[in-house]
């Protein structure tokens, strides 16, 4: 079908753009990438009065890492962050989350703002905010405030953004030194939505054991997800095999995947599991190379 | 709304409603057909153009988005006098098409693809194509044809 009729209102800065969904109210939304809003206008699922598009606010089209933190703006694209130079050495985790999302089209249009804003279960942007603990900034009627991932995310597309409210700015801390990362996916094709997926990133200290283990789910319940009952019983563990097995194994109480037709709940318990496995294997594997 | 962009070097003005998209803008407005609209919501790939050299799918972008900006449609790979870019060559010698459908997308997919890997593997391709739907061949020949095309384009024997 086509979207139907809306008002397109073009701000060219982030103050101008809060004032016109202020004004509109909440029949306006914002766009970014489009690569989720334009499919369900054009299904109808979403029938805005008004659109209004950030791709022509300058100041927010930025994505570079200021020391230790992925700064991406609310119109940074996939596709600017997987170009970032030494990204993949400095977080695979993000690297490899990235070129799963989607493809080369999708990803050459979408943005991690919107992702996170959208807030779908089986996205990667609100795995990786998650699982590195990092935070955004919203813009407002009221002004600006930052909101931490924990505080996020409420529900199947649903933040703690307000209405009125614009994400503006993405910051994912990247964790220095020993550490390894991956994320990894069961998909049915390379850039369809995953089945199941996780994200690990693993911190080995001095002494062999894991300084800081984080693991993160997609697809399995109403939003991203960390496993804290995983990540407690690796930290200041050995990470041998036996321990990423009973970490992985403990996801299991707190995931609760729906059926669908690319799997039952079942099926996706255990590709869940499955890809929590390989993708702590991959961080520990890669802590333990970066230490050598 | 009066938006005017480039389209395959050519600056191009329509008159359209905010809710159309570009796809719809080259087809219905500037009479360029060959985009093809399958889906209409971002899975197919039919609809692929190149925006300001990158692929994008035409049916995810409203017409007023694009303005002031450079559209490269299947209609702008040939050369003026006709003569095939080596891409449209090679999915006509490798048979990388049947019913034709879907071809303007894998082409303009492809076409990012070599410009940015002129030495891409098959998984490569394959991976990158990921995001195109074809129904008739299996996507073998695709595959070839775009291996057979950046041979030819790096000038190799």
């Amino acid at each position: 079908m086509k979207p139907a009729a809306f008002e397109y209102l073009a701000p060219r800065s982030v103050e101008e753009a809060v004032a016109l969904l202020a004004e509109r109210g909440e029949d306006a939304k914002v766009i970014a990438g489009g690569q989720s809003l334009v499919p369900m206008m054009a299904f109808r699922l979403a029938t805005p009065a008004a659109l209004v598009d950030l791709n022509g606010v300058s100041e927010l089209d930025h994505a570079r890492v200021d020391r230790d933190t992925l700064v991406l703006g609310a119109t940074a694209r996939h596709r600017s962050v997987q170009e970032l130079a030494g990204l993949r050495e400095r977080c695979a985790m993000v690297a490899e989350a990235v070129g799963l999302i989607g493809h080369p089209p999708i990803r050459n249009r979408g943005t991690a703002g919107g992702s996170i804003a959208h807030a779908d279960p089986a996205a990667e942007w609100p795995a990786l905010l998650l699982a590195l603990d990092g935070e955004v900034d919203a813009m407002g009627p009221g002004g600006r405030r930052t909101i931490a991932a924990a505080d996020l995310f409420r529900t199947y597309f649903t933040t703690a953004l307000a209405p009125d409210e614009i994400l503006t700015e993405v910051r994912l801390p990247l964790p220095a030194g020993a550490v390894g990362s991956a994320f990894v996916e069961v998909a049915q094709r390379h850039g369809d939505f995953a089945v199941a997926g996780a994200g690990a990133l693993m911190i080995v200290a001095d002494d062999g054991s894991v300084a800081d283990a984080r693991l993160v789910l997609i697809g399995v319940r109403d939003t991203a997800v960390r496993s804290v009952a995983a990540e407690t019983i690796l930290r200041g563990a050995s990470p041998t095999d036996p321990v990423l097995d009973d970490a992985t194994n403990a996801i299991r109480s707190e995931i609760d995947p729906v059926s669908d037709v690319h799997g039952s709940s079942a099926y996706r318990r255990r590709v869940a599991i499955a890809v929590a496995r390989r993708a702590v294997t991959l961080a520990r594997d890669r802590a333990h190379a970066a230490v050598a | 709304m009066d938006v005017t962009l480039s389209v395959n070097g050519v600056s191009r003005t329509a008159s359209v409603e905010p809710r159309i998209t570009l796809a719809d803008v080259l087809r219905d407005e500037l009479g360029l057909t060959g985009t093809h609209v399958g889906c209409e919501h971002g899975v197919c790939g039919a609809c692929t153009v190149l925006l300001d050299g990158r692929s994008v799918r035409s049916c995810l972008l409203f017409a007023v988005q694009a303005a002031g900006q450079e559209v490269t449609t299947v209609e702008g790979l040939a050369a003026a006098d006709g003569t095939l870019h080596p891409l449209q060559k090679a999915f006509h010698d490798a048979h990388g098409l049947q019913c034709g459908f879907c071809t303007p997308g894998f082409l303009m997919a492809a076409r990012e693809l070599l410009d940015e890997n002129p030495s891409p593997t098959e998984s490569e391709v394959r991976t990158w194509l990921s995001g195109n739907l074809c129904r008739c061949t299996g996507y073998q020949n695709i595959v070839d044809a775009v291996l057979l095309a950046a041979e030819r384009m790096r000038g190799a024997p």
